[in-house]
Formats: C-alpha cells, structure tokens, sequence
C-alpha cells in the first residue's frame, strides 16, 4: 500500500475494498497512523480512540466477508466534530465545562451513517460550542492550518477542515451556525456544505442556535459531498424543525452535466466590500469560467446584505444565552470545587467552565433579551432577517444560484485580532446572510496565493435546491485541479 | 436603540449566572459596547409592518403519532453526573 491512499477519494476507497486489495482494518491503520504521526502539528483531533476505530473497521471486514455488507460506503471512513453526539464517545464541544462528558446516545446522523457501515472517527476540534472563526477557542488548543501552521484552517468547524486537508480522514462532518462549515472549507482548500435549514436533523448536535444551525460534510470532492449529502439528508420526527424527505439522489444528479448551464447571479454588495486582491482575482476567473462555459451571468441586487452582520449577531447570541443555560453545573457539566451553595454552584461552575469567547457571547444575548431591551434588539433583529430572507426570494425568481467569494480573506494568522472580536465577525459577512435566510451554500475551492494558501468561491441556492450547488461545482471541478492538491505531510 | 445603550456589566453576568472577576468585567463591558454600538444601524431600518422571522423557511404544528418509546434509563441519564447517590443528582443544600 502506498501513501496515495490517503489522498484517494470515496470512490477510490470504495474500488480498493470492493477489489479486495486492502481491507478496511488496513485501510483505517494508515489513516489513524497518519493522524498519530501528524495530528500534533495540526491538532485536528482533541482526542483519537484508536479501537473504537478499528473496532468499527474489523466489523466491517467481517460483514464483507460474509456478504452483509450495509451499503457500498461500508467501511469508508469520515470524522465528526464533536459537538455531534456518539454514543459511548466524549461530547466536549472543544470546552472545559464538557470535557469529561460521556454522549449516552448517539445523533441522528451518527445513527444514519453506521446504518451505512462507515467507520466513525470522534473527537474533532472546533471553537468552544462553535462560537467562532478560528478554532482558536478550543479548551483544547488551536487548531492549525495544515497549509501553513502559523495560519487559522478557519472555524469553527476547524477541526473538520484541517483533518480533510491534512488527509486524516477522506471526508468529515461539520456545523454550520453562521459559516463554520464554509469558511474553514475556504481556508483549508477543501468542499463545504451547509444544507437547507431543514435539511439534515440536528438531533444529538449540541445546539448553539437552533434557528441557524445545520450539519453538512466537508470533502474533497463534490461527489463525496453528495454521497455523504444522501445518507445524513431527511425527515426525523425527532427534530421539529426536519424537512420531509425529497426524493432526490444527489449523486445521480451531478453524473450528467452536459446540458447543465445555471442561471447565475453576482451580488454587488458583496464586491463593495474590501476583498483581499488575490482572492478577488480568484473569483473574476470563476465567473469567467462560467460565461466561457455558456452560463448566463448576470449583476443582482441583495441590498439588506450590510444589516445581516448585526442581525445575525444578536439572534445567534440571543438563542446561544438560552441554550447554554442548560449547562448549570448540577446534571452532567464540570461543577466547581469551590462552590458552597447552589447559586455559587451555577455561577462558579458556569464562570470557570465556560472560556472567553463563549462568555462573551452568553452576555451579550443576555442583554439582547434583557428587560427593556428586547424590542430594540431581538425583536428589530428579527424583522430585519424577514428582509434579508426576502432579498434572496426576489433574486431567485430569475436566477438559479448566487456566486460570492466564501471570505473576504484567505486564512488568518494565528492571534491576529484577538483583543476584538467585533473584527473577527466582521469577517463573516459573506457566510452569514445565508443562515439567516436558511438556505444551502457550498464553498469551492478555486486557486492559492502566490504564499500557497488555499482560496475559494460561495454558491448560494434556492430553499432544498441542494443539487443546483452540486452541479455548479462538478462543472468547475471537472475543468481544474485545485481539489487534488494537498499540503506537505 | 437611537441613544448609544450601556451595558451593565454586573447585572448581565448576574441575570446570565455567570461569575467574572474585576478584570474580564472591565473588559468585556470595553469589548462589548464596541459591538453595541456597531448593531446601532439596525435603529435606522425601516420594519414598519415587516413580520419577525424566528425560524428560516419556517413550519409549525409539527405532529407524530402518540406512540410510547423508551427513554434513556436511569444509569445512562446519570453517568454524567458530577455527584450522584442512589440513582439521583446531589446537590449543595438548597434550603437553608
């Protein structure tokens, strides 16, 4: 076996076990070694249960030996963030007042994708309950970019990120609350996707808020977000907020292109603001591509696009202060030693458990929704996501799809800005309206700097119009070469 | 939201429980009316008549069948329980 391997795709994964080459305990014994050598330099993982790993693998042979096998992707392996629920593994959400917590039950998608056979990896990093854009605020550390460790892989879904980059694993889940799926997709030059609101349960994902907060992969290659997309996409009658099932096969869709020539829209809004040069050439080659490639492009206004920064600010704070109230240091959370009382034991516990950020950001949708306040921000907020939501319908009643840069930026350097988070979120301009409106949005990847990082292009679709991303991206990915490229390890 | 708001650092943390020394008060009141002021612009929007969206493409009445399934168990529930005796949470003294 050679170290190709690890840069192979699902599809090449699934032809090596099919053939019988290599098994699946084999195949898993390089990944794991390869994160055993290398997880140190990225700390991708917080934690990494080499038998649970290879438990699932040899189950897997097993069921192949004997003709049982669950699906085609049986045996394939893909890493969870960890704020996904698996049973019987750590659920830490990258924070203190978590660390030692034990998931008794296993989310909605983990339970879809062992139903499939494929070989579960836990323990991704990510900012503390993905409040962030860095995976700076992880208890356990930052994360590095495998392109350049001095640099963030973007987050908060960092850790599921730099794990596809650095070839850990094929393909990983991750959360998307205002583009924590996206942008460390951007930053670290892999595919990410965050489906419909609706789309994906989010039983058993620790909730951040609830109104925005969606599942999605992260991959090399389209067609492994697709598969991936067919397996965790579908109604739960354990989360309200689920979708009824489509009858759609995403990968299906993407096999014929050659027809396939979507309507696209270029926002002004988003190239009023200050984009890193590189970045914006990237981007204008995109677009060319897409006219030379017979798309019809065209100029579209969202012009609500500058409100959704502090809109979405106070509706994710305001829905975060209320659903970390939970964690109370009394039923399964870090208790402080040193509390003496139960009040002492809510505010000792809570106060040491949770790090800044996450501190900062429970304060702050506290006031939101304070006495007096209420009105004037969480309410007026949620007035003006209607707007936002309705700049998106207007555009689509001609369009089939929206392209923007995913960031303004490629990958920050560690620390910078670090003493002002208001210039942290400002970044997130790009990512952001889209949870709002609850639609889908992939980042592609599409070139480096001249310095070797990678860069990458948002596509935004119409509600459930998962398969319009899809196609969009396959057309460019069948053209370039950007998705095979990987960082020196 | 027209006048520039004050955040009352003390009172937050209380209404939030959360226990802050001197110094992180001090610096998250700095840090946070910064991002107060910023969420000013939404004062000047226009949202006469527009309806609040709570959720994104938003369902409602969401129903299933009344069928009775199984809970977590008692052991499950509670293994992560930073103190626990016979099957049930313990808890610093409540009532003095």
């Amino acid at each position: 076996m050679s170290s190709n391997l690890l840069n192979a795709t699902i599809g090449e994964l699934q032809k090596l076990l099919e053939s019988g080459k290599v098994s699946s305990v084999e195949l898993n014994q390089q990944f794991v070694d390869h994160i055993e050598k290398h997880n140190s330099e990225v700390n991708a993982f917080i934690f990494v249960d080499k038998d649970f790993i290879l438990e699932q693998a040899k189950a897997s042979d097993e069921r192949r030996s004997s003709s049982s096998l669950l699906s085609s992707l049986d045996g394939i392996p893909i890493a969870i963030k960890n704020n996904i629920a698996i049973e019987d593994q750590r659920l830490t959400c990258g924070s203190h007042i978590l660390e030692n917590f034990v998931s008794p039950y296993d989310a909605t998608v983990t339970t879809r994708l062992k139903q499939q056979g494929m070989v579960l990896y836990s323990g991704l990093n990510m900012d503390e309950f993905a409040m962030g854009s860095t995976t700076e605020s992880s208890y356990f550390g930052a994360t590095s970019n495998p392109w350049n460790t001095e640099r963030s892989p973007g987050g908060s879904s960092g850790g599921s990120s730099a794990s596809v980059a650095a070839r850990f694993v094929p393909v990983s889940l991750g959360s998307d609350t205002g583009g924590s799926i996206r942008q460390p997709g951007a930053f670290c030059g892999v595919y990410g996707l965050k489906p419909t609101y609706g789309q994906v349960s989010r039983y058993g994902l620790v909730a951040f808020a609830s109104s925005l907060d969606q599942i999605g992969p992260l991959s090399h290659s389209v067609e492994d977000c697709a598969k991936v997309l067919d397996i965790i996409a579908g109604h739960d009658e354990r989360d309200s907020s689920s979708y009824p099932t489509l009858d759609i096969n995403y990968l299906q869709e993407i096999q014929n292109l050659e027809d396939y020539r979507p309507r696209i829209g270029i926002p002004k809004e988003y190239f009023a603001h200050d984009i890193d040069p590189e970045a914006a050439k990237a981007i204008d080659a995109v677009i060319d591509f897409y006219k030379t490639k017979g798309c019809e492009v065209k100029d579209i206004t969202l012009p609500n696009t500058d409100l959704a920064l502090s809109t979405y600010y106070i509706i994710a704070t305001a829905e975060a202060s209320s659903n970390l109230a939970r964690f109370d240091g009394i039923r399964y959370t870090h208790r402080s030693g040193e509390a003496k009382n139960i009040m002492d034991t809510y505010f000792m516990s809570r106060g040491e458990g949770f790090g800044e950020e996450v501190t900062r950001r429970v304060i702050l949708g506290t006031f939101a929704l304070s006495s007096g306040y209420h009105d004037a921000y969480y309410s007026k907020a949620q007035k003006v996501r209607t707007l936002i939501r309705r700049d998106f319908e207007t555009a689509f009643e001609d369009i089939d799809l929206v392209l923007t840069p995913t960031a303004p930026t490629p990958a920050f350097k560690k620390g910078e800005n670090a003493d002002d988070p208001l210039m942290v979120y400002l970044n997130d301009i790009f990512t952001i309206p889209v949870n709002l409106a609850g639609l889908p949005g992939l980042s592609v990847p599409c070139g480096f700097t001249q310095t070797g990082l990678p860069l990458s292009y948002q596509l935004i679709a119409p509600y459930f119009k998962e398969e319009h991303l899809l196609k969009t991206a396959k057309l460019f990915e069948d053209a370039h070469d950007y998705h095979n490229q990987h960082p020196q390890f | 939201m027209s006048e520039e708001p004050t955040l009352d650092i003390d009172y937050v943390a209380q209404l939030a429980r959360i226990s802050l020394t001197e110094e992180e008060k001090a610096r998250y009141a700095k840090q946070l009316s910064k991002v107060l002021g910023y969420f000013q612009e939404l004062a000047a929007v226009d949202t006469e008549g527009v309806e609040p969206t709570a959720h994104a493409n938003p369902i409602f009445d969401v129903m299933r069948e009344d069928v009775a399934v199984d809970g977590l168990p008692q052991e499950r529930a509670l293994m992560n329980a930073p103190k626990q005796l016979d099957g049930e949470v313990v808890v610093p003294k409540v009532i003095e």
